[in-house]
Parts: C-alpha cells; structure tokens; sequence
C-alpha cells in the first residue's frame, strides 16, 4: 500500500527547531522530515506546540535555533507569503475565511498568488485578463466538483455550518495548488458524519493531486485511520515518530497521554 | 394491435416524418438515429458540471450512444442481456440505456440509494450480466455484493475518482469502454446500424424494478410498444413539442422519471437537463426554467414548505404584500388560469399581484416558464395544490403507474379538480370492480413481472384488464377519483369508511408534519403516528428561542407537542365537514422519536409509508394509543448513514385531540344525500 502511493524523498526536513515566547519553550530540538506524497499527523496532548511547529514551517513564526530545508535548500527568515510562494498552504484551527463573501470568491482568492495581470488589466477586465480570470476560474470550479460544494457556490461563508466551512477552508488551500498542505485540527467540531467525508476529502487529496500532508488531529480514530506516519509532541519535544501503530504501542506515547504511573 | 398504435406516434414532430412502412421508428435507438439525422445541431442533453451547463446535440449524442454501445460490444455485451444502470441522473447514464437497447439489451436502471441488500436482489433477479455504476460509492456496494450475483460479470464505473488502486480485473472505467468501442465501431462500420435494425417494437425495451409497499420488489417488463404508444398520446394530448426544457432529478429507476426525461424526450425530440448534484436541483430548477414539469407531491410540497419559511423570515411589508396578494390568487387565481369569469376587480387585482408577488415568486422558485406540471405518485393536498393553480402555474394531476407505462389518466386543461386524476386518455379503458378496485386495459399494460408468472397472473387477467390495486370511483364528471391503495381502505369497528392515506394526506399537508401514519381499521377510533417537519419546526422552535439538539429531543418537546395538536385539529376539523370520513377523526396522537425512513424500512424508496412494517414494529406504541395511556415506551433498532445499527430508546408523550362535530348541514346544489343505510 505505502509503496504503491510512492512515498518519496523528504521534501520538508526540520532539524533541532527550538521556539521559544518570553519564558516558555513551544518547541525543544524538534527534528522532523515530511515525505513527498505522505500523509503525516501530528499529535500531542494541548500546549504540545503542535501548531507552533506548523506556524514555523509556513514562516508564521522563526525559530531561534535549528534550521529547516525545502526540497534541499536550507530556508532563510521568511513571511508566510514566501512560504505560499513555495508551494505551502494551510488551514487553521478557527476557520479563517472571508465571512461576507461567497464560497466560489474566498476559494478564488486561493488563486491570487497565481495571477498574473496586475491591477490595471483586472479592472478593465479585457484580453488576457478575461482568459486568465477563466482559467482560474476554471480550476476553482474542478476544486468545488472534488469537494462537492456546489450547492454552497454562491453562498456567504458566514452562513454555512461549520463543517461546511471548514471544507471551504480546504478548498482555497488546495486552489493555491500546493504541495505540501498543513490542516490544523481539520476535523475540530465536527460530527462523525462530517469528519467521515473530511476524511475521505484528505485522503482523495493525496490521492488525486498528489498533495504531501501535515494534519493536526485529535481524534485518534481518525489519525490511525488516514496517516501514513504519525509523530508525537510533547511539551515541545518529540517523544515519537513512527508508523500509526507502532506509535499506539509506544509507552512514552502512552505515558504522555494518560499520565505515567507513580 | 399495439403495433397500429406504434405507427401513430409517426406524425408527431421529428418522430415520424421521411420513414416508410419498412422502417417503423419503434425504438429509441432507432428514434436517436431519427433525430441526429433530422435536428443533429439542436441540444438533446445537458448537464451542469464545473459551474457551466454543458450540452450535447443529437447528432453528439447518437454519436456518444454509439461509442458505448460498441465498447460493450468489445466487451462482449450480447443480445438479451442485461444492464444494471446505479447512479444519479448523469447524461452518460441515460446513453447507457440508449446503448444497452441498441445492442437488443435489457437496461435496469436501480435505485441509487439502494442498499447492498436490494441491490442483491434485483441485480441477482434480473440476471445482470453487465452493471454501469456511476461513482466510487456504487462500485464500493457492487463490490459488496458481486458474490451474491453469480451472473454479474463486468462493472463499468464513470467516475474514477477514488478508484485508482481498485485492481478487480472486471472493473472497466467508462472512458476506456467508449476508447476502445471506437476503435471496435471503426473496424467494423456500421455494425450498430445492423444492431438497431435487429431491434423491434415488441421487443423488451426496460425492467424497472417497483419498490412496493410490501414484499420484494416485482421487476416491470415494458416493451418498447408499451412506452411508446402511451408516452406518444399522452404528448400528442398535451400538445408537447421538441422546444420543451426537461430537467431530470428524479431517481432513474423511477417510471416516472423514465417517461419524461427519455421516453418523450426521444419521442418528441426535446431536450433533457441534468442537475449539478442532488443538493443544487432548486439552484438548476431556476436557471433552467423547465417548461415541462414533473414531480411527486413531496416537492411541490418541500418548495411550499420553503417558501413559507422564508416568508416567516421575511420583513413586515414583505409578509403583508404575500399575504394579501396570496388571499387574492385564492380567490382569482384559479378561475383565471382556467379562463373561468373573474370580477374585474380582482382580476385587477390579480394583475397587480403578478408584478409584485406571483411573478417573483414562480421567477425564484424556477417555474415562470412552466406549460404543464404534473404531479402523481400520490395524491396531492388540495390547498397544496390549488396554491401552485392559483400562481397562474398549470398543474395537474395524472394517474399511472408502473405497470401501464404511467399515463392511465390526465386532467384535461379547464377541467382540472383537486380531488380527481382526470379522464382516461386516449386508448386507455378502465373500470371500477365491485370491491372498488381500479383495473384498465391499455396499449401501456405492461408484458410480465419478469420471472414470476404467479405475480403476473394475479395482476393481469388474459383478458388482459389489468389490476391497480387502488380503490377509486368515477364521478358524475366522468372523471376517476383515488382514494386509497384498495387493500388499506378499511372500516372502523363502528362500520364508518377509514381511509388512512387520505388522512395521512391531509395530515402532511401542515408544513410543520412532514410523515403521518394513520391507524384505525377494526378499531373505536382513529389515531396516528406524526414526524414533524426538522425543518419547519426547526425554524418555528427557533423563533421562539426553544432550545434543542437533535430531531428526537423536538420531538419530545412539549410545546411543539402543542403545535402539532393544532395541526392535527384543524385536519379534524376538515374531516367533519365531509359526512363519510367525519367519523374517522383522529382523537389521539403521539410524534414519533425518529424520523421515518427507507433504510429502516419503514418508507417505500419512493417514500410511501409502509402502515403495515410501521404498525408492527411499533406495536407497543400502537397499544398505548389504544389503551388510555398518556405516554408509551420505545425501544427500536435503527440503521445509521454507514450501514451500522444501533438501538434507540424513547419515552413518548400520548396526546388526546379534540373532535370537530360532524356538520350535518347538506352544502345548497348538491343532490340530497341517500338515506343513510341501516347497519
């Protein structure tokens, strides 16, 4: 099964990474690689620093010590938009979507990065401008097919449920065409109907367009069932890195969970 | 004979015209052909897919049916075989059944919501040697089952996704199958033609599969002569043309579905439309504008129900103009659009009425453009009913089935009532027997249940008068009027007709019910089981700040409990005033903790209320109704979205509803009604 999708060379490797705020250490040495075409989930109990590690892979945050490599290059200080450039979308935990616009407007603004016509020729909206609009628009609409969210297209944001939401989320992550996509808690409040079809959403992900995937998660059902690989934070500290099941078996994994025996 | 009837569909548009007695059109392959070659550019098929309405022509379309019908050649599709066809309403769906019948095949379209289990057992009773699923979600049920049908031997799927490591060696994707039938129709030119030409009009056309109130379903063998000569009177009564705009959203196993959206659109050459997906049907329905119209009363009735809602919602001037202007199209509206006289001023009135409200309204719901709306499957509120009249919308009512290829009746246009279905149509005949049971004899009468003769000779006498099943009568108007299925109508222990269905009708007709079940054969009174409306109760709890988490906690609610009484009183208020059914009044009532549904088996697909399953599974609660007691409890096995099964636990409140009294007044004009007979 691994074999057959391909897993392939590290495409994001993080090595020593320490972050710290004031006093409190988010991150200890965390070293971690994400593969081409994996799905890997991290997780940890709260405060693990699980969303300081994704902050500091899309350049969100710097870290003080360590460095990080993309596809091989070692990364300088970056912003996030650097890191979009390259080729890294992510969600968030609280949905963070233009709440007045519409399902197709937020997942077009995904497509920003990828326009080409400046300002002027967008407004007058003529020539190239059209031909590019369409393309985009084109590809927006392949997105709300895969995601099944026609019916929603013309919707505000703000009146769709939550779990609706989120998938929006994901569709103007993955209209930026990444290639490595960061979901923070994608299934957060979501009832089993709801994190079924996410679930199935993130797997066809990684299926049809190849997406590499770095998903935080606390539903361990969820973890076991789609991940590739899971890694364990704690207390800014990884504590294991492995397989899904061998990763349930790890007693330090155990121990974090549910408190070490006295 | 019905050959004679066949040769007449030839004068209708585009079906007849350049033919000779040689080449009878009495196909649809043969009706495609006809039509690419008459009107190739002109759209045949449409489907909105990536935000755009795509279209197909005739000619695009013939040429489409021909690719597929020569890759299940290669495939080694062969005469008399069958294709099972699982999926929602997709173009390439419909040109499998063109494909299939090309080949002298037998399509089987299956209901898509199917689970495994019936769809076990028609794949496994019709012999499918050939099944076209339309996603990863057929194909993973197929899958399921494929053991149990040893005749099941290719599976051709038409949306890959998520079916890349699927590696059973007799999955086929749908463009691979067309692929390679064009290298194969290349090969061998115009061995398709040879194919169609093989084709006659006697020959199996479909097997439609009825979902049916009770036991297995019964496969419907129809002949090509069957759809066509009922579906060719039926347009030539209406006066339908090939400029007609169809949107199919209908499940495909469905005869109803099947009639409108490829038997008459192949007859008269009009084109069809398929929706985005289920959930943008409403969105398609408004961009499309259909002016041919068909649905069961469930939709009429969930588009009322929405639009009341929204008019709750809506702002004070907005509320007051729709009421005003709805009291207005009560009054005119009807009469208007049957050319009835009208007063001036409320014909005035009525105008003003079109500009502010009416016209909008039908603009928003999609329906401005519609000529003629049917609704049938079952009978339909009058208020429900009179209120889509009354917007200047022409619907009507018709009576058919699966077995006599839909159209038994139609109402003609002026004539229309909201408790009949109309006169026979041309070419029908139908009769009352004693028991009160509708049969007819038509050149629609279906050929056979397939495999189950004993079936067959219980619904068909060789005379070939056919058995309804429904208990009806003919008014002095000559036109029928349905009451019941004939088995369900019974009699009160007092000896007064009960008529469930009709009181389940009237019942759902409150935009807050969304199923009732009644109960009362053999028994002092009458009762029912409700399931409200999540929706509109929703809505309603909403507005009064009612909290609630999930359908079994406002159904338990108190006040909603209050409101459904209401309802129910009004709907007893309703009976009293007809003397025949004032005696089955419900007077006691209990909203049940789950939603009604197919999977649990307690509706049809078709989401008829199967009274007899829900009586015995229930029984407990049906006791309680009975015995005086104000709550009852209720254990039941429910089935979940993912096929698992849990149990449910309940306590339900019993409430008693008061009784109108039974208005003894006979209305003026009427004739005097007949003593009432001594018992």
């Amino acid at each position: 099964m691994i074999s057959e999708k391909g897993i392939g060379e590290p495409i994001l490797e993080a090595d020593a990474i320490s972050l710290a705020f004031g006093g409190v250490q988010a991150l200890q040495g965390v070293s971690l690689n994400i593969r081409r075409h994996e799905i890997l989930a991290i997780i940890g109990p709260n405060g693990a620093g699980k969303t300081s590690l994704l902050n500091v892979i899309n350049g969100f945050y710097h870290p003080q010590r360590g460095t990080l490599r993309w596809k091989g290059a070692v990364r300088r200080r970056m912003r996030p938009h650097d890191a979009a450039a390259q080729g890294i979308a992510r969600t968030f935990q609280n949905v963070a979507l233009f709440r007045g616009m519409s399902t197709l407007d937020n997942i077009m603004t995904g497509r920003l990065l990828r326009m080409r016509r400046g300002l002027f020729w967008q407004a007058i909206y003529t020539g190239p401008a059209e031909r590019e609009e369409l393309e985009h628009r084109a590809y927006v609409e392949r997105l709300i097919d895969f995601l099944e969210i026609e019916a929603i297209r013309k919707v505000p944001v703000g009146q769709l449920a939550y779990g609706l939401q989120k998938r929006v989320e994901l569709a103007r992550a993955l209209a930026m065409e990444p290639e490595l996509l960061l979901l923070d808690e994608p299934m957060a409040g979501m009832n089993v109907e709801e994190k079924e079809d996410m679930c199935r959403f993130i797997l066809d992900v990684n299926d049809e367009f190849g997406t590499t995937i770095a998903l935080i998660e606390h539903d361990m059902g969820v973890v076991m069932d789609i991940s590739d690989r899971v890694a364990v934070l704690d207390y800014g500290r990884k504590i294991a890195d492995g397989a899904p099941d061998a990763v349930r078996a790890d007693p330090a994994v155990i121990a974090a969970y549910l408190g070490e025996e006295r | 004979m019905t050959r004679d009837i066949a040769a007449s569909t030839q004068p209708l548009p585009g079906a007849g015209a350049g033919t000779s007695e040689r080449h009878p059109l009495d196909t649809f392959p043969k009706l495609l052909l006809q039509h690419a070659r008459q009107r190739p550019g002109s759209a045949a098929m449409r489907e909105k897919d990536y935000g755009i309405w795509q279209s197909w022509s005739w000619a695009e379309v013939a040429a489409e049916v021909e690719a597929l019908a020569a890759g299940l050649k290669a495939l080694g599709f062969a005469r008399g075989d069958k294709l099972a066809i699982i999926g929602d309403n997709r173009p390439r769906l419909y040109w499998a059944i063109a494909a299939a019948q090309a080949l002298g095949g037998v399509p089987v379209p299956v209901y898509q919501d199917s689970i495994a289990e019936e769809m076990a057992y028609v794949l496994d009773h019709a012999e499918v040697r050939f099944a076209l699923a339309e996603d990863q979600e057929q194909v993973d049920k197929i899958l399921a089952i494929k053991e149990r049908c040893p005749h099941l031997e290719t599976v051709i799927y038409s949306d890959p996704r998520g079916l890349r490591h699927y590696r059973q060696p007799y999955l086929h994707a749908y463009e691979r199958v067309v692929e390679q039938g064009r290298a194969f129709a290349a090969a061998q030119r115009d061995f398709l033609a040879a194919e169609i030409a093989a084709g006659s009009g006697a020959d199996t056309a479909i097997i439609l599969y009825t979902s049916g109130t009770t036991g297995r379903p019964k496969g419907v063998v129809l002949s090509y002569d069957n759809l066509i000569s009922t579906a060719a009177t039926a347009l030539e009564f209406e006066g339908l043309s090939d400029r007609e705009e169809v949107l199919s959203y209908l499940p495909m196993a469905w005869i109803g579905e099947h009639i409108f959206s490829y038997v008459q659109a192949y007859c008269a050459g009009f084109c069809v439309s398929c929706p985005e997906s289920g959930a943008t049907v409403m969105q398609d329905l408004r961009e499309l504008g259909p002016t041919y119209l068909f649905a069961p009363p469930q939709i009429f009735e969930r588009i009322l129900t929405q639009v009341m809602i929204r008019m709750e919602d809506a702002a004070w001037l907005k509320r007051r103009l729709f009421q005003y202007f709805l009291g207005v199209a009560k009054r005119a509206g009807a009469a208007m659009l049957e050319g009835r006289p009208v007063a001036l001023h409320d014909r005035a009135l009525y105008r003003l009425g079109n500009l502010l409200v009416y016209g909008p309204l039908k603009n928003t719901l999609g329906l401005s453009r519609v000529r003629i709306a049917y609704t049938a499957g079952e009978a339909i509120g009058p208020d429900l009913f009179l209120f889509y009249r009354s917007l200047g919308i022409n619907l009507k009512q018709l009576y058919g089935m699966t077995e006599s290829s839909v159209f038994l009746c139609i109402q003609k246009d002026g004539e229309v009532k909201p408790d009949t279905v109309g006169p026979p149509i041309p070419g029908v005949e139908l009769r009352v027997a004693e028991d009160g049971e509708v049969l007819f004899r038509s050149p629609g009468a279906f050929q056979s249940y397939y495999k189950n003769a004993e079936a067959t000779a219980e619904a068909k006498e060789p005379d070939g008068w056919v058995h309804t099943g429904d208990a009806g009568f003919f008014g002095t108007d000559g036109q029928l009027r349905i009451i019941d299925r004939a088995r369900d109508v019974g009699h009160l222990a007092e000896g007064s007709l009960f008529a469930p269905k009709f009181i389940e009708n009237k019942l759902k007709f409150s935009p807050y019910i969304k199923e009732a079940v009644a109960f009362g054969d053999q028994r002092d009174f009458a009762t029912a089981f409700v399931n409200i409306d999540l929706e509109a109760v929703g809505n309603w709890a909403e507005r009064r700040s009612l909290a609630y988490g999930s359908y079994q906690e406002l159904a338990g609610n108190e006040l909603v409990g209050d409101l459904i009484r209401g309802c129910i009183e009004e709907v007893n208020r309703d009976l009293a005033a007809e003397p025949t059914l004032a005696a089955s009044q419900i007077r006691r009532f209990l909203i049940l903790h789950k939603e009604l549904d197919a999977d649990d088996g307690e509706l049809t697909r078709t989401r008829k209320v199967r009274r007899r399953t829900i009586a015995e599974r229930y029984a407990s609660l049906l006791e309680a109704l009975y015995s005086g007691a104000d709550s009852a409890r209720i254990e039941s096995e429910v089935t979940f979205e993912d096929g698992r099964k849990g149990m449910m636990r309940a306590e339900l409140a019993i409430r008693d509803v008061v009784t109108a009294p039974v208005r003894r007044e006979t209305p003026p004009r009427l004739p005097a009604e007949p003593v009432e007979a001594v018992a």
